[in-house]
């Protein structure tokens, strides 16, 4: 199998030379490694890695092929995609097609053979920065060439991609059985398991493009009235760029309409509330990392992907223009930011993935607590399910009761 | 939640002697809880019954016992150490179930001990089948359909129901002893009656078949804040059908999507919760249905188990250390990931490499058993690699199980395809191996899956190793890409040369001429996520290597591979031994293994762990690596058994600093002409001998010494392939049928000492100096294997002048072999004459037994003085006692006795029967137990009950000796009459024990059949009716009635004794009530 040679090229210089995967072709984008085992498909179409190159540190990729239940969305995003050993022969009873084969059908650019932990090693010790994948003709290329078409490319720091990937127009998710609520989700690269996670806590998502309004926002509950809750989902790009939706954000929590953001969310949250926003060297992502609930002391495992955090004081309430606001997840790896509760609006984000496609279910019950707020419960006292004995569960009944019965849904977007 | 303040003393019990399902890994477990735990400032009480354990180092614990694991014995301790807490999830299903009983029993309640870890609720409904299904169906999810049964009646219903095949299984044994798949009804009574016997609660579960299902295994931690973690997943090569523990295994899970894998991880967290493992690990084993991805949870262990060991070496997670800081009181958060240390242990690992386990059988030692794979554990040990894809690991991994034939090859004819795919169906030891042969031969993954039910996507690899072969032998030339990429999936530089029929070293000199070498990585725990402070390496044919460089001169230290018979953790002991004396004597340490069971391969044991198979190729790339890192001052190769001392003379001619025992000197001991020229020079005498490389040459030796003689393949440990062969036929079969004969590997023919009293020496010689570290009389004469036979220290019967000569000998042989560091000797005194048997210059399987019952670490000693200290030095540094030796040892000293643990009642032949248990000149014991008191009857006695649970002290006894052993039969069968047992005896020694007034009842043989109604022997000891069997191989006829008797004596599992040595011991022991256990002295170090 003497596949045609590629070449990887980093912003800093340092090369690495594999064989083409995926389409032939060439690709630049961010560099970012992702240390989950399990979960590729996922991955691939998770719209926060757009404009990402992925290293993937587990070595066997592709070995489960491409089913048509598993895609966060109805594409993939990532910009390129680097493996060491992509599997010959997919083997799973879900499986419809190789991942080879589904990366070439959607032009996705990938580079195999390569030693990916030293690339790993090299990005956490440098930091993320741009990288480029040429395959064919392409890595014919002199390297001064291709050094430079990596250096020229945009950078990731400043840049307001969630009109890239958002929806183009609204759709509705309807609620599983009863609906109880109705809730407004901006759409900011939002993963098909969010909503649908929501739908099975009778929740019906109203989908609304990134460019919507406050006045859309506002109106997207049922007939035409104001929503039960806000969702702001997770998605690309730095949070310091995105003014629009942080306006419209904070014209919600003046409403004191319950409100929920996820990763890119929660980043915009912070910004709504006053905190800044700062690029992390090389990063979370991955779905092993623990995070400690601090209403609770109990740590979850989670799955994150995140370039950005919030810098907000770990300790103590801060005063912001919305009254009191807390810190409530910590990233136990590293302290950073994985939380936000506001103490006197119903307003709570998390900058983690308890929606959790790929990665463990162990934060499930963080749309319960959702529900709660809108129940106008608060969030504080509220955990969502106990631990022992409820089903097949992580962290929470309901949220793993979910996990278990999604097994073979069709995704919801 | 920091440690509990309410605890200050704990109990750990250990495991036991190794046995088949439980093995090392408990001492690697078991040690690192009492390190934890005394770093937490607790006072640590330890017992454990087996002497070839780091855990029973003196310095591991502040209060050691090497006493039987019984719940008596315990309570003994517990009632005079008083400790507050009992640890017992460490100890496998031997600790586990003391536990129980002494909960039961309420024990731990009179003395007011807490058991941590797990509390009994739990383990019982972790434990208790038909309890576990409740839970997994509390939890939501399924198990397989089945039936509890406690009688024939209830097991022959319960299958009407389920259908055949059926799956049987004992309650509460490990390695799933006595259970099984029943095909029919036959099957059924003889597997089920087995079940319920062995079975401590007499209950079994019938199980509906789901064979050839994927497999899974989770291993879990949960600490009493309820944080749950997986710390590993583990997929299993073999589907469903091959109990894990003989399974190939790779983590983590290769075929799982994440959705699959969640749902596995959602119910393994649900069922530790509801089980209620309040703190520690456990682990969790899951079906998958390959065509719809249906989940049946198997079982689950509330405890550290054989898989656990395997998850922390492939992770870098320690499970056990961890479990034991929960067991305190920690949550996971508060405890750092060692090799991180800036983050906690309350995540999950993630791997950038794959590993794979392959498993070690012995079946080569059990001609008779039935090599089947099935739901009872068979191997004896296993070997683990690590690569950055799974066919490199894969591979490593076959070399590093040292079988013949286990690396896969393309030389010579694959065979008949039909018949091909018609064996693989069959679940065998060898049964991969077979399968490459089948796609050689041409087969398709649709054939290969039908036969087999392997992945698919394993199989791909398996393609995928195929073609690259075809492309090495192929190819015009060997490029350094063709090279690097055969590399890359693990082809060793032997399988290159076979491929291009090239010698194994010139491939070595073009490759390294090609610049085409490993790269060091590590395992880290999170992929690279963040720095590892610990170098936990393994080799890859990959760019960046992580090896750091370093200013200490190392020491290279090779271990000993995976477990075998013949080669067990006693060689391990002495391998970590040397690696703490080195470190302490300012070396840096290196261990080179690949047994993931072990201590050495705990990453905190050396100053770098190298998980390296151990080949020449493989070692010979670690000390370059090494070399490049900084000054290697040398490499041991004597301490780790055959293996590393079969690669002395090949590593000294590639220019590696061999230290210690140079290899010519190893080849002086090894060679036996050259060994015989010592001997001739020293004066000392040998049994006569000779060498044969055919059935001519062999039959003119044995004619020259007279038979019996015992003839033995050379170069060989644990006696592999020994006999005692009393005449021409028999030698015409052995040379015919004998393993590996060939001109540099001829057969050893010995004169056969008859009622020889067998010796066994162990000494440190420095070249000028010899301490004689203990000698260690044999229960069993000379004739059964030194590691099969009970010994005891100091020597019960020798004279001070046999001793003498025992000494002078043993010290001629070190000097005129040139040892320099350890050397054991096995001599056998016939008609006053001492023979010698053979010299190893290297640790023994002794060393650990005799330093634990002198107190003296000789491992430790041997590796200063190969790194060049003096037994003067030594014994001056207080390392060796000052004066005296272990062969002159004061009268006031305890006497120690070993007894060898057999798994015999493990291995069935084809037909369903036990495999015959008579001792011989080959080794079949797995592990071993010490007893150690003031006198030899009362250590004997101990060792007894450590080992089997003892003799009967009362009831009924049958015996049936050999002609030979009549005359010395009569004095302990009197002691035995004198102690109240009822005598049954077969027509020829009833005869005899009347003539010398005891009175017996004389039972029909077994070949006589019963006649109205009348039992015979066999059916009498079927029926439970006898407590002791006392039966000795009566010369060399085929001995029908001899092995009717001992196979039916295995299957109830009442006590046997085959010698009549063994049996005039057995008479001296008292009731082990009258010897209260005692604390063994510490060690000087
Ligand atoms: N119902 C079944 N059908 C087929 N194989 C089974 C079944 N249950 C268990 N096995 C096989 O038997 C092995 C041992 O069973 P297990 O329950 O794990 O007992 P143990 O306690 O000895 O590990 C398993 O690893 C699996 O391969
Ligand atoms: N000449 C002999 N006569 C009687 N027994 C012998 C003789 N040689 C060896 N044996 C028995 O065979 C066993 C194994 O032989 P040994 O030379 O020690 O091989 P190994 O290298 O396997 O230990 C010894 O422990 C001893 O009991
Ligand atoms: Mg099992
Ligand atoms: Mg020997």
């Amino acid at each position: 199998m003497s596949a045609a040679g590629a070449v990887l090229v980093l912003e800093d210089g340092r090369t690495f030379r594999g064989e083409a995967y995926g389409a032939v072709g060439e690709t630049v984008g961010e560099a970012v490694f992702s240390t989950g085992m399990t979960g590729y498909q996922e991955t691939l179409t998770d719209p926060s890695y757009h404009r990402q190159v992925v290293v993937m540190t587990a070595p066997h990729v592709g070995n489960t092929g491409v089913n048509d239940e598993d895609e966060e969305s109805a594409r993939i995003w990532v910009a390129g995609y680097v493996v060491r050993d992509p599997a010959r022969v997919p083997s799973n009873w879900r499986s419809r097609r190789t991942l080879d084969a589904e990366l070439a059908a959607q032009g996705v650019v990938g580079i195999s053979g390569v030693d990916t932990r030293a690339l790993t090693r090299h990005l956490r010790e440098r930091g993320a920065m741009r990288v480029g994948v040429f395959s064919g003709e392409a890595a014919q290329r002199p390297a001064a060439d291709l050094l430079e078409a990596v250096r020229s490319a945009p950078a990731m720091t400043g840049a307001d991609l969630a009109g890239e990937v958002t929806t183009a127009e609204v759709y509705t998710v309807p609620a599983q059985g009863e609906r109880r609520f109705t809730v407004a989700a901006v759409d900011l690269g939002i993963k098909s398991m969010t909503p649908q996670r929501m739908a099975e806590r009778g929740i019906e998502v109203r989908v609304l493009p990134a460019t919507a309004t406050l006045e859309q926002v506002l109106t997207a509950g049922a007939d035409g009235g104001a929503p039960d809750g806000v969702f702001f989902s997770n998605g690309p790009g730095d949070p310091s760029a995105a003014t629009h939706e942080i306006e419209v954000l904070q014209g919600v929590l003046a409403r004191r309409i319950p409100f929920f953001g996820i990763c890119y969310g929660n980043q915009l949250l912070g910004r709504a509330l006053g905190f800044g926003t700062y690029k992390l060297k090389y990063g979370h992502r991955g779905i092993n990392q623990p995070v400690m609930d601090r209403a609770t002391g109990k740590v979850e495992v989670t799955a994150h992907n995140h370039g950005f955090a919030v810098d907000a004081p770990l300790d103590g309430p801060s005063d912001t223009p919305f009254g009191r606001a807390v810190v409530s997840h910590v990233g136990l790896n590293d302290d950073v930011v994985e939380g936000l509760r506001c103490l006197d609006v119903p307003a709570f984000s998390v900058q983690y993935h308890p929606e959790a496609a790929a990665g463990p279910h162990d934060a499930g019950y963080l749309f319960d607590r959702f529900t709660d707020l809108m129940a106008g419960a608060d969030p504080a006292t509220t955990t969502g399910g106990t631990a022992a004995g409820d089903g097949p569960g992580a962290g929470s009944g309901a949220g793993t009761g979910a996990a278990t019965s999604t097994d073979d849904t069709p995704k919801g977007a | 939640m920091p440690r509990r303040t309410d605890i200050s003393s704990v109990l750990v019990i250990g495991s036991g002697p190794i046995v088949i399902g439980q093995a090392a890994e408990f001492d690697y477990s078991g040690t690192q809880a009492c390190r934890v735990l005394r770093a937490e400032g607790l006072r640590v009480i330890l017992v454990n019954s087996n002497p070839a354990t780091i855990m029973t180092d003196p310095e591991m614990a502040d209060a050691t016992y090497v006493e039987p694991i019984t719940p008596e014995v315990v309570e003994a301790i517990i009632a005079k150490e008083k400790p507050d807490a009992l640890l017992a999830t460490l100890g496998g299903q031997t600790a586990l179930n003391t536990a129980i009983a002494l909960h039961e029993q309420g024990v731990l309640e009179r003395h007011g001990v807490e058991l941590i870890g797990a509390d009994v609720a739990a383990i019982q409904l972790g434990e208790d089948r038909e309890k576990f299904k409740g839970v997994v169906a509390r939890c939501g999810a399924e198990s397989a359909r089945s039936h509890v049964c406690h009688t024939m009646d209830e097991v022959l219903a319960a299958a009407g129901d389920l259908g055949y095949p059926v799956v049987v299984r004992p309650s509460f044994t490990m390695g799933g002893l006595g259970s099984g798949f029943a095909y029919d009804e036959a099957d059924l009574r003889r597997i089920a009656g087995q079940g319920l016997h062995h079975s401590p609660t007499t209950e079994v579960l019938l199980e509906e078949s789901i064979l050839g299902w994927k497999e899974y295994e989770l291993e879990l931690m949960r600490d009493r804040a309820d944080n749950v973690v997986v710390v590993c997943s583990i997929e299993n090569f073999d589907p469903m059908g091959v109990h894990t523990g003989d399974s190939i295994t790779v983590a983590p899970a290769m075929t799982l999507t994440d959705r699959e894998y969640q749902r596995l991880r959602d119910i393994g967290i649900a069922v530790i919760r509801e089980v209620g493992v309040d703190t520690g690990g456990c682990n969790i084993q899951f079906a998958v249905n390959p065509a719809d991805g249906r989940v049946i949870v198997i079982e689950m262990n509330p405890r550290v188990s054989r898989s656990s060991a395997l998850a922390s070496k492939a992770t870098g997670f320690p499970i056990a250390k961890i479990a034991a800081k929960l067991a305190v009181g920690y949550t996971l958060d508060e405890i750092p990931n060692d090799i991180t240390r800036v983050t906690p242990a309350s995540f999950e690992p993630t791997l950038d490499y794959v590993v794979v386990k392959v498993p070690r059988f012995a079946f080569e030692k059990f001609p008779a058993a039935d090599p089947t794979l099935t739901t009872t554990m068979k191997s004896v040990g296993e070997a683990m690699a690590l690569g950055r894809n799974f066919t490199e690991a894969l591979q490593k991994a076959l070399r590093s199980v040292e079988r013949r034939g286990a690396s896969f090859t393309w030389v010579g004819e694959p065979g008949d395809l039909a018949e091909l795919l018609e064996v693989v169906r069959r679940p065998t030891d060898t049964r991969l191996q077979l399968v490459v042969q089948a796609i050689r031969a041409g087969a398709t993954p649709e054939q290969l899956f039908e036969s087999t039910r392997i992945d698919p996507w394993f199989l791909d690899q398996l393609f995928l190793l195929d073609e690259i072969a075809r492309e090495v032998r192929d190819a015009e030339q060997i490029t350094p890409g063709l090279l690097r990429r055969a590399k890359r999936h693990g082809f060793s530089d032997v399988q290159i040369g076979e491929l291009r029929a090239m010698p194994e070293d010139v491939v070595r000199g073009v490759r390294h001429a090609l610049g085409v070498r490993p790269v060091y990585k590590t395992v880290d725990t999170c992929a690279a996520e963040f720095a590892a402070t610990t170098p936990y390496h393994y080799s890859s044919y990959d760019e960046e290597d992580e090896t750091r460089p370093r200013e200490k001169p190392a020491i290279v230290i090779l271990g000993s591979g995976p477990n075998r018979i013949g080669q067990g953790v006693e060689f391990d002991y002495s391998c970590v031994h040397a690696s703490f004396a080195l470190a302490d004597a300012g070396f840096e340490t290196v261990m080179v293994n690949c047994n993931p069971e072990t201590v050495s391969t705990d990453y905190d044991t050396s100053d770098r762990l190298y998980f390296e198979p151990l080949t020449l190729e493989d070692v010979l790339e670690v000390v370059h690596a090494e070399q490049r890192c900084g000054p290697v001052a040398g490499v041991v190769v004597q301490l780790g058994g055959q293996t590393p001392l079969g690669l002395a003379a090949r590593l000294k001619a590639a220019g590696v600093p061999v230290i210690g025992t140079s290899p010519e000197a190893i080849h002086l001991a090894e060679e036996r002409g050259a060994f015989g020229r010592v001997l001739a020079e020293a004066g000392l005498p040998a049994p006569k001998h000779g060498t044969a490389v055919s059935f001519a040459e062999a039959r003119d030796i044995a004619a020259g010494i007279g038979y019996p003689v015992l003839v033995r393949p050379s170069y060989v440990l644990g006696g592999r392939g020994m006999q005692i062969v009393y005449d021409e036929g028999s030698l015409a079969e052995y040379m015919a049928t004998a393993t590996e004969v060939s001109a540099d590997r001829p057969v050893l023919v010995d004169r056969f000492l008859d009622d020889a009293i067998e010796i066994d020496v162990d000494a440190l010689f420095d070249g000028h100096e010899m301490y004689l570290g203990g000698v260690m009389e044999h229960i069993e004469e000379a004739g059964i294997h030194s590691g099969d036979s009970a010994c005891v220290l100091p020597p019960p019967t020798l004279g001070r002048g046999e001793l003498a000569r025992v000494r002078t000998s043993t010290e001629a042989i070190a000097r005129g072999v040139g040892v320099r560091g350890l050397l054991n000797v096995q001599f056998a005194l016939a008609a006053d004459i001492l023979y010698v048997l053979e010299a190893n210059p290297r640790a023994s399987r002794t060393v650990p037994f005799v330093s634990k019952a002198t107190g003296v670490p000789l491992a430790k000693a041997a590796a200063r003085i190969m790194a060049g200290a003096t037994i003067a030095e030594l014994r001056a540094e207080g390392m060796l006692p000052a004066s005296g030796d272990g062969g002159a040892l004061p009268p006031e000293a305890p006497t120690s006795v070993k007894e060898a643990v057999l798994p015999f009642a493990r291995f069935r032949t084809a037909d369903g029967q036990v495999v015959d248990s008579l001792l011989g000149p080959e080794m079949r014991s797995t592990g071993e137990v010490m007893g150690i008191d003031v006198d030899f009857p009362t250590a004997f006695g101990k060792s007894q009950t450590a080992a089997y649970g003892g003799l009967p002290t009362a009831g009924t006894a049958f015996i049936s000796v050999a002609d030979r052993d009549k005359r010395a039969m009569v004095l302990p069968v009197k002691r035995l009459a004198d102690l109240g047992f009822r005598l049954l005896a077969t027509e020829g020694t009833a005869e005899t024990l009347r003539r010398n007034g005891i009175s017996s009842t004389v039972v029909r043989k077994h070949s006589a059949g019963s006649v109205d109604g009348e039992p015979t022997i066999v059916g009498r000891i079927l029926a439970g009716e006898v407590d002791l069997v006392v039966n000795t191989p009566s010369g060399n006829q085929a001995r029908a009635d001899g092995y009717e008797i001992r196979a039916a004596t295995t299957a109830v599992g009442k006590p046997i004794v085959t010698t009549v040595q063994q049996l005039a011991a057995a008479v001296q022991a008292p009731r082990l009530a009258a010897a209260p256990p005692r604390r063994l002295r510490g060690v000087v170090v």
